[in-house]
Parts: C-alpha cells; sequence; structure tokens
C-alpha cells in the first residue's frame, strides 16, 4: 500500500515540477511589467521543438541545447520589441490580449516552420527506472526537480542581489518612479522577456523527454504553469514552484485514491479554494493598491 | 453510345477551345467538395487526406477525368471545428454547388455536416471513425474507416485466444479514445472479457503512472488495453514500462503508425495492436487482395510527399475511389443516382480493406480489413 502512496507521489512529483517550471517562467514578466504573459507556453514549446528538430537532424545535443536556448530568447527579444513595446502606453489588459496573440502567432509559425508531428528527444541519462521501496521513478523526472531548484536559487539571487534585478523589481512596481531614479524602463522590459523566453527554452528542453512536443505543446503547460503561478501567488518564483507541486500532486491522489475522472477538477477545485480564501494566493503578499 | 460520341465531340471541343482561351464551358467539370481538418488539433489526420486527394485528383484528371470531364475538387479547412465544418459544407452545397462531398476528417466535423447533407440530398463519404457515421444509417451518409468497435473487436478476440478474461482499461478522455473506450465496454462482454479496471487520463497528460499503478493493483488484471491516440498512448506506453507491469499491453488502431513507435522507443516492444493492411504491406500474404492496392499506394503516396504513409491518407483514397466509381457507374452526376451506386458498392479492394455496402451497411468492411500486429524491435510484426 506505501509503494503504491509512494508511486502517486512520485507522479504527482513529476507532473507538478513540469507545471512548477511552466509557472516560474509566468513569475519573472509579472514581476518586472505586471503583465500576464500568456505566451509563455509557446516559449516552452520552441525550446522543446528546436532542440527536438536539431537533433533529429543530427545536431548533437550539447549544441542544438544552446542554440534552441539562444533562438527562444531570440523570439523573447523579438516579441518584446515589435508587439510589447509599440504598445507601452495601453494598459496592462490591452498588453495581455496582445500576448494571446503573439501565442497564436507562435503556434501558427512553430506550424509552417517545424510540422505537426510529435517530436522526442532522449532522455538526459537513460530510461532505466530508479527503484525506490517498491516505486520508480525516471532518471529524467531528477532532472526536472533539479533544474527547477537550479533555476528558482538563481532567480532569487537576480531578484535580491543584484542590481539589474531589483531595478527590474523597482520597475514592476512603480515604473515612474523607476525611471525617475535612472532605470532603463524599456532594458528591463526587454531583459524580463529575454529571460523568461529563455527559462521557457530550458523548461521546454528537460520536460520533452518525458512528455513530448508539438507545436500545440505550449497551451496545456501554459495552461496548468498559470495554475501554478496564481497559485503560489503571482510573481512570486517560490511560489510558482510550490504551486506547480500541489497541482501535480493533487491530480495524482485524485487519480489513485478517487478516480482518474475527477483528476482535473480536484486541481481546479483546489486553485479555486486557494483563491476564494488567500487571493493573492500563497506567497503572495496582500495586494494594498487600488486600481 | 450516342451519350459517348457526344462527349467525345464535347471533349474535342474542349481541347480545341482550351488551347486559345484557356477556359472552356461545354463539360462542366465533376465538383467534388470537401471539407477537412487539415490544420488544428486533428491536423495529422485532414493534412494527409488533403494532399492525397489532390495528387490523385490531378493525377485522374492528366488522365482525362472521368467520362471526359475533368474533376475539380473544392477543399475547405474547418480547423477541426464543428461549427466550420458546419459552414464550409452549406457553402459547398449552396454556392459551389459540388455534386459530391468528401471529408469531415474528424466524427465531431462529419457529424456536424451530416444534417446538411441529408437535407440537401447530397452524397457525403466521411473519413471519421465513430460508429455513429453510420449506425443508424443515414440514407445520404457514407464511410471509409474502420470503427474503433471493430479494433475493439479484433483485440478482444486476440485476448480470448490468449485465454485473457480480466483486463485493466486505459482511455482518452475525449473524443476517439472516449468512443473506443464506450465501444470496447459494450463489445467486451461478447468475448467473456471483463473489464475490472477502468482508468482515463487527458489527452495531454504528462504522466499517467498513478492510473496505471492502480490497475496493476487491481485483483485479477491479465491484461491492459488503452485506446487514444497521439502523445498520450507513447506517455501510457513508457509509463508501463517504468512500472515494470509484466502484462501484455494492447493499444487501439489509433498507434498503427511509425510515429508511434518513435515517441515510444524501447517501451513500445512488445505493444499489440489492430492494424489495417494499409500499414504493412509488404507483410501481407502474396494472395491478399489487398497487398497490389496497399503498395502501390504506399509507392504514390511516399514518392510524391517523402513522408511515411499513413491510414488517414488511405481513408482519404478510398473515398475518392468509391466515389468515382459510382459516378462512373451512374453515367452522371445526378446526386441520387450517384447515391444509389455507392451504396451498391460491392467487393472494393481498398487500402482499408474489402467493402461491400449495403442499404443496411453504408461502411461495408468486412472482419478481415484488420489484422493484428506486435511491435518487435522498432518494428511492425504481423501476428495474424
Amino acid at each position: 500500500m506505501f509503494a503504491a502512496f509512494l508511486q502517486y507521489l512520485f507522479s504527482g512529483l513529476t507532473s507538478g515540477a513540469i507545471y512548477a517550471l511552466a509557472g516560474l517562467g509566468f513569475a519573472i514578466i509579472y514581476n518586472a511589467s505586471h503583465v500576464i504573459n500568456f505566451a509563455q507556453g509557446e516559449f516552452i514549446m520552441i525550446g522543446g521543438m528546436a532542440t527536438a528538430t536539431m537533433v533529429a537532424a543530427g545536431v548533437p545535443v550539447y549544441l542544438a541545447i544552446p542554440l534552441a536556448m539562444a533562438a527562444s530568447m531570440l523570439v523573447g527579444v523579438a516579441m518584446e520589441k515589435f508587439a510589447i513595446e509599440p504598445a507601452r502606453n495601453s494598459d496592462v489588459v490591452t498588453i495581455i490580449i496582445i500576448t494571446i496573440g503573439a501565442s497564436i502567432f507562435l503556434r501558427g509559425a512553430a506550424q509552417i516552420i517545424w510540422d505537426k508531428e510529435f517530436h522526442s528527444l532522449p532522455a538526459f541519462s537513460g530510461e532505466t527506472p530508479i527503484a525506490v521501496l517498491g516505486a520508480t521513478l525516471m532518471p529524467q523526472s531528477l532532472w526536472v526537480f533539479g533544474i527547477s531548484a537550479v533555476a528558482i536559487a538563481l532567480l532569487w539571487y537576480f531578484f535580491n542581489r543584484t542590481m539589474f534585478g531589483k531595478a527590474m523589481l523597482g520597475t514592476s512596481h512603480n515604473r515612474l518612479a523607476a525611471q525617475l531614479v535612472g532605470v532603463a524602463v524599456k532594458k528591463v522590459l526587454l531583459a524580463s522577456f529575454a529571460l523568461s523566453a529563455l527559462l521557457g527554452a530550458v523548461g521546454g528542453i528537460v520536460v520533452t523527454p518525458i512528455t513530448f512536443t508539438n507545436y500545440e505543446a505550449g497551451i496545456m503547460l501554459g495552461l496548468k504553469g498559470f495554475s501554478a503561478a496564481v497559485l503560489g501567488g503571482l510573481g512570486n518564483g517560490t511560489g510558482a514552484i510550490v504551486g506547480g507541486l500541489i497541482v501535480g500532486i493533487a491530480e495524482a491522489m485524485a487519480s489513485g485514491y478517487l478516480s482518474s475522472a475527477y483528476k482535473d477538477a480536484i486541481a481546479f477545485i483546489i486553485i479555486l479554494f486557494v483563491l476564494f480564501f488567500m487571493p493573492s494566493g500563497l506567497f503572495g503578499k496582500r495586494g494594498t493598491d487600488r486600481v | 453510345m450516342r451519350n459517348l460520341v457526344n462527349w467525345g465531340a464535347a471533349a474535342v471541343v474542349v481541347a480545341g477551345c482550351s488551347a486559345f482561351a484557356g477556359q472552356a464551358g461545354a463539360a462542366d467539370p465533376i465538383k467534388i467538395g470537401s471539407i477537412l481538418s487539415v490544420t488544428g488539433p486533428a491536423s495529422f489526420l485532414g493534412e494527409p487526406e488533403k494532399k492525397t486527394l489532390e495528387m490523385y485528383v490531378e493525377r485522374i484528371n492528366k488522365e482525362g477525368g472521368v467520362m471526359g470531364r475533368k474533376i475539380e475538387l473544392v477543399v475547405y479547412d474547418d480547423g477541426g471545428a464543428g461549427e466550420k465544418a458546419s459552414t464550409f459544407t452549406k457553402r459547398l452545397i449552396e454556392s459551389d454547388k459540388v455534386d459530391l462531398l468528401i471529408g469531415g476528417s474528424t466524427t465531431a466535423t462529419t457529424m456536424a455536416a451530416v444534417p446538411l447533407a441529408e437535407r440537401n440530398e447530397v452524397p457525403f463519404i466521411s473519413l471519421a471513425g465513430a460508429v455513429v457515421i453510420v449506425d443508424p444509417v443515414k440514407k445520404w451518409v457514407f464511410k471509409t474507416p474502420h470503427t474503433d468497435k471493430m479494433a475493439a473487436e479484433k483485440v478482444f478476440s486476440d485476448m480470448k485466444k490468449r485465454g485473457i478474461t480480466k483486463i485493466g482499461m486505459i482511455s482518452e478522455d475525449a473524443g476517439f479514445g472516449k468512443s473506443g473506450h464506450d465501444q470496447s465496454k459494450l463489445v467486451a462482454g461478447n468475448y467473456g472479457i471483463e473489464i475490472v479496471a477502468d482508468e482515463i487520463y487527458s489527452p495531454k497528460d504528462p504522466d499517467v503512472t498513478a492510473q496505471l499503478t492502480k490497475i496493476k493493483n487491481a485483483a485479477g488484471v491479465q491484461a491492459v488495453f488503452n485506446f487514444g491516440f497521439g502523445q498520450g498512448p507513447a506517455i501510457v506506453t513508457k509509463n508501463f514500462k517504468q512500472l515494470g507491469i509484466a502484462l501484455p499491453l494492447y493499444q487501439s488502431h489509433g498507434v498503427a503508425s511509425k510515429d508511434f513507435i518513435k515517441l515510444a522507443g524501447d517501451a513500445a516492444d512488445g505493444v499489440r495492436l489492430p492494424a489495417a493492411g494499409q500499414v504493412i504491406p509488404e507483410q501481407l500474404a502474396a494472395t491478399d487482395p489487398q497487398k497490389p492496392v496497399v503498395t502501390a499506394f504506399k509507392k504514390d503516396y511516399e514518392t510524391a510527399f517523402k513522408s511515411d504513409v499513413s491510414t488517414f491518407a488511405g481513408h482519404a483514397y478510398d473515398g475518392l475511389q468509391i466515389a468515382l466509381a459510382a459516378i462512373n457507374r451512374a453515367k452522371s452526376t445526378d446526386r441520387a443516382k450517384v447515391r444509389d451506386e455507392i451504396e451498391k458498392t460491392s467487393g472494393y479492394v481498398g487500402t482499408g480493406g474489402l467493402v461491400s455496402m449495403s442499404p443496411t451497411d453504408h461502411m461495408g468492411l468486412s472482419p478481415s480489413a484488420f489484422h493484428m500486429l506486435e511491435i518487435r524491435k522498432g518494428d511492425w510484426v504481423l501476428i495474424d
């Protein structure tokens, strides 16, 4: 019985870590601009698709990964430059709508540049399951956990210990004030998109051996990532990770102990519950500003 | 005979006119309208279907068309959405004035078009899977692909042969998987099979080990059967291997493409599935009437598009052949006559199997349409 529980837990952690990585990207852009970037899932897709197609074409993995990361960053920067920046005087909602448009555009472009098939990547360190007390875990899941942990640590350092990170936070709280104290707001926004595109690409690359990828892979990852970010408290990296894990584990436990029919419902019920009683999420700051 | 002479004369006139004017009005083309899911989630169905229709229409036109008349193909992309399929069908019937409809890549888009075809009395050959399209029989609606019910029956008869009586089912909770699951439940009893565990997953779930663990722990399970397509079955197969479940794993015909083996990798070894002859042309017996058809189609498709042929492309091929043969026999494009001739299709050897339709059977596939395959070392092996 314990083995089954452990297996459900591993199942949940695997899905959860994937949702968490997706959620982190939302946090960065939200931190810099209060914008929810609905093209975040597409960054994940681009990372995975670019790597998978390059590897299939014979490019060595260690070369394909940095190339795919660079390509995603380029897409992120281009999106900020050509879609977000021209609308910088619009309100946040307009910009969010623009990101939805960008996500549809990127999906269409991916369909033309690549194809509509599913693609996979070989697992980083083999496919031999690791047995733990009667349950099993794939080595690739450990990679996802590890990369999530490193990403959250780096992000924490970036936002709390570096000048540029603090400038980003400052811009998010009050753009005008930040500008007055000499923060290059334009640069901050550009960097936030580049950074979250990079993070998305990394996520896409590590999860592709588990979930596969195709031009539409970003929709589900984006949605679950967004739920994770909202649950954890938008703009909080730790929150996104914890939120993702909660959603993943809740789904797995519901499939295991109740019925798989309730799996998706349970995840949404938890999110609704948290938002109802803690509107700013688990780790979010209590909001004081009135809009 | 006089008709033929007239057509011949018309053809000469057409040839003469087009040499000068490039346009001809003497022999109107035969108009075939098609709604396909070329983009969107079902694009892996619609895209090969569209390519196939276009390739063969072009070839037939080059060879002189049907009854000396060229074929004009009008394709609209419904993106997999039912309401778009409905709008486009209306447009095909009312403004394009097509003689016949082929298409509906998915069950949803087909069912959206069915009432329009019925009301306007236009023959309609669907390329989608579910039983509901032809059961109950609708006067103007036919279909070429196998049903999920046939696939389930093939799987259960193979299980019965191996002495399996209790199974665990895991299926996708949308579209194809859901319909397949329901049909499986209906027919399992006929083969003495009891479904002792019944789990579902969403088409894009990254991990289904929780569901599989539950099935593994259900009392008496002797085999596991998954109904779904796309990435889901590949994840199920990988997770199945990860958990080290030592039971036979069956998949549906939804995974009968090389892509599945590519995605699932080594984990696919030992998986059994029902598939049409189109999947394994070179392994069919030399006496199999399907062999020359599927071999030729595979070659045509793969030389033209440099990609693996799929059973879905075959469904479109069959639809077009059945339609054109019916028009040929009817000697006109009169909708009622063409409909009657489609219904009389008999002994047609297609990529999907042997087709003999009747007023009570608008699909006409025999049980021989499915073969049982096992995946060994990354390739299909014909079991029976």
